[in-house]
């Protein structure tokens, strides 16, 4: 290994922000600036108070950004000295960050678009502890691509690291035809109502009335004029092929150039992203499990989407943000990825089940029909309560309404009763080898495995329904992820007798016995 | 296989508790009806519309009143042995969690103004896990014991705690 060398060496190490901010920092007023000129040419050189203050104020927080960046220029330094890293910045709030670097758990490099046109990066060391977010990450908002590829190169040397570097290798990359699955993403329609919604309220702001524009108008003549079933079919046509447009784009700039690889140290680093680059890296030592995600289209199409069970990531929404894995992807593909994340043989050399085996449906204890019971009664409540709505105003307003609620109860039932049957089928559990496995879902299947010994208690709920049946709700909770996985709808015995395999002797004395 | 259930927590809370949730009960089912009972005695021409929905609003609110204080009595229980804290809370939908002392982070205690009114004190005992448990409606004194004991027994017993 060539770090042998490197490693001698003296680590002191200094820098700071590139001077390309400066470039950064004229561009933020920019902005308003032409969004100025352009309404200037929309409105043909009319203007109003609103416009004048609207823009004014927009252009004065442009030169404030622009001002904060390069006095975070000028006062940034940041350096490497033995085994801490430290940063200081700051005019008039003066701050100093000093993290050992052995406490750095995450490096995350990000570049957002207007950096990424001047070939910046903001470097992020996340050191995992309590407290406030500020407390917890430092950023290096504004260093160039080598100097933030040096700094964790250095870092992570600097870093006394357990773990011996047996594999370092690519073990995902992107494949273009995953593209097939981008359609299958649900949020493709609501993106499109958003951004409708974004471009009216802007247009607004402009004193631009969207439905005095004559492309809307000659829209709605149109509509008026042919039937309202084709009129309706065609909306929802185009809404959905605008959909599928946005997902697919979210997807490519999502995960181009995406790849997970096995780092130096135990690391597990992830990359991708075309305007907006992420990576980001989770220590392995700190993996508690993985989480299979099969949201229903990409079930029909045979996807999945792998996510890391681990602590070290941050609070939970950064946890949720940062967990990611794998794209959607061909399932058998997720859980190849699995297997090489989990192998086959633990550290002493003892054989084990890999991550594919580990995340696998078969011989998944099944749950007790009751569940499937318990489900179909939620849809079945589901979907009179909302068929109820408009069926109760119309007995106010009107026998219209009352017949659009009858309608709208036909189409749920069935559509309801049937997640609540996929939902009995996601259902299962098991404990193999070091690992507790839960499944779960009615929308989109999650089948988590997490390591036994990553659990720090049992948390049971019961509800009227489970006690009048014996079922329970059994969470294992864990300082990863979501901090609490829960095995849904179990029998009491099948429960109390789950949690006493997993994690032996913690319910033994509150449990009792009778024959 | 033998048929297994939980046994309940050996501590019952405070007796108290019964009135504090009440009270807390009370602030949260009363503001409604009774401004429905004022616009239905100031408003005359709304006056059927407005007694309507004083009913309404006051009908379950008393059941509330009358039976989640009582019900949730019989179900918290809570219990610290030498390895772990179990506690037993809800009352429509019911939780019981256990957590072992070699995991405990932190152990805090809260009083809010009402508890404080009351005479309760409550404790929070948190992991590394983002649930925490807690046990409310403990007497402020038994709560202060508990803290200590659990802060004594948290650094005797070996555990890295994540």
């Amino acid at each position: 290994m060539t770090s042998t060398l490197t490693r001698t060496a003296p680590r002191d190490h200094a820098g700071r922000l590139s001077g390309r901010l400066v470039l950064v920092s004229l561009s933020a007023p920019l902005t308003p600036a032409a969004l100025f000129a352009l309404s200037l040419l929309v409105t043909g050189g009319e203007t109003n108070l609103q416009i004048l203050i609207t823009l004014g104020s927009l252009l004065l927080t442009g030169l404030i950004v622009g001002g904060i960046g390069l006095s975070r220029l000028a006062t940034t330094h940041y350096r490497i000295t033995g085994d801490r890293f430290e940063v200081s910045a700051g005019l008039l709030f003066r701050s100093r960050h000093s993290i050992p670097l052995v406490r750095v758990r995450g490096i995350d490099v990000t570049a957002h678009p207007v950096h990424r046109l001047f070939g910046l990066t903001t470097l992020r060391l996340d050191t995992g502890g309590q407290g406030a977010a500020a407390r917890r990450a430092v950023r290096l908002d504004g260093v160039t691509k080598g100097q933030a590829a040096e700094l964790r190169r250095l870092i992570l040397e600097g870093r006394e690291s357990g773990h011996a570097a047996d594999s370092d290798g690519v073990i995902s990359e992107l494949d273009r035809s995953w593209l097939r699955y981008a359609p299958l993403t649900v949020w493709g329609v609501g993106s499109v109502l958003a951004a409708a919604g974004t471009v009216y309220r802007t247009l607004h702001e402009m004193k631009i009335d969207p439905l005095d524009l004559g492309v809307v108008q000659d829209l709605v003549r149109r509509f008026g004029s042919v039937p309202l079933w084709f009129g309706v079919l065609v909306t929802v046509l185009a809404v959905v092929a605008l959909g599928v447009a946005s997902s697919t784009l979210t997807f490519i700039e999502n995960w181009s150039g995406y790849e997970l690889r096995r780092a130096e140290g135990g690391v597990l680093r992830v990359r991708r992203g075309l305007l907006a680059t992420r990576s980001v890296s989770m220590e392995e030592h700190r993996l508690r499990g993985l989480e299979l995600v099969e949201p229903l289209p990409l079930r029909w199409a045979g996807g999945a989407r792998l996510n890391a069970v681990t602590t070290g990531l941050g609070d939970r929404d950064e946890n949720r943000r940062r967990r990611v894995l794998t794209p959607a992807v061909p399932r058998a593909e997720a859980l190849a990825v699995a297997a090489q994340i989990l192998p086959p043989t633990d550290p002493a050399g003892r054989e084990l089940l890999d991550g594919r085996e580990l995340l696998g449906r078969r011989e998944l204890a099944a749950h007790p029909r009751v569940a499937r019971r318990r489900r179909a009664g939620q849809a079945l409540t589901a979907s009179v309560l909302i068929a109820a709505i408009p069926a109760g105003l119309g007995l106010w307003l009107g026998p219209g309404l009352v017949t659009t609620g009858a309608i709208t109860g036909l189409v749920l039932v069935p559509v309801l009763t049937a997640l609540a049957r996929s939902a009995y089928h996601s259902l299962g559990h098991a404990v193999r080898g070091r690992y507790l496995v839960t499944s779960y879902g009615a929308f989109a299947r999650r089948t988590v495995v997490l390591r036994r010994d990553g659990v720090i208690g049992w948390n049971i709920t019961r509800s009227p329904f489970q006690r009048r049946t014996g079922l329970l709700t059994l969470g294992a909770t864990t300082a990863a992820g979501d901090g609490i996985y829960r095995v849904r709808d179990v029998s009491v015995n099948e429960g109390l007798t789950l949690a006493e395999i997993a994690l032996p002797g913690l319910l033994t004395p509150f449990i009792e016995r009778h024959p | 296989m033998d048929n297994v259930r939980l046994r309940p927590p050996r501590n019952r809370v405070e007796g108290r508790a019964i009135g504090w949730w009440s009270a807390q009960a009370a602030v949260f089912a009363l503001p409604l009806p009774l401004t429905f009972g004022i616009l239905w005695a100031s408003i005359p021409p709304t006056r059927e519309l407005f007694m309507w929905f004083t009913l309404g609003s006051l009908v379950p609110g008393l059941l509330y009143l009358a039976v989640m204080p009582l019900w949730r009595y019989r179900v918290h229980r809570w219990e610290v042995t030498g390895d772990a804290v179990y506690t037993a809370s809800g009352w429509l939908w019911q939780q019981w969690r256990v957590v072992p002392l070699s995991r405990v982070q932190s152990v805090d205690t809260l009083r809010g103004p009402l508890q404080q009114l009351f005479g309760l004190s409550g404790i929070t005992v948190t992991t590394a896990s983002s649930s925490a448990v807690s046990i409310k409606g403990l007497d402020a004194k038994v709560a202060d014991e508990l803290v200590a004991y659990l802060a004594g027994r948290t650094q005797a017993v070996p555990g890295d705690a994540s």
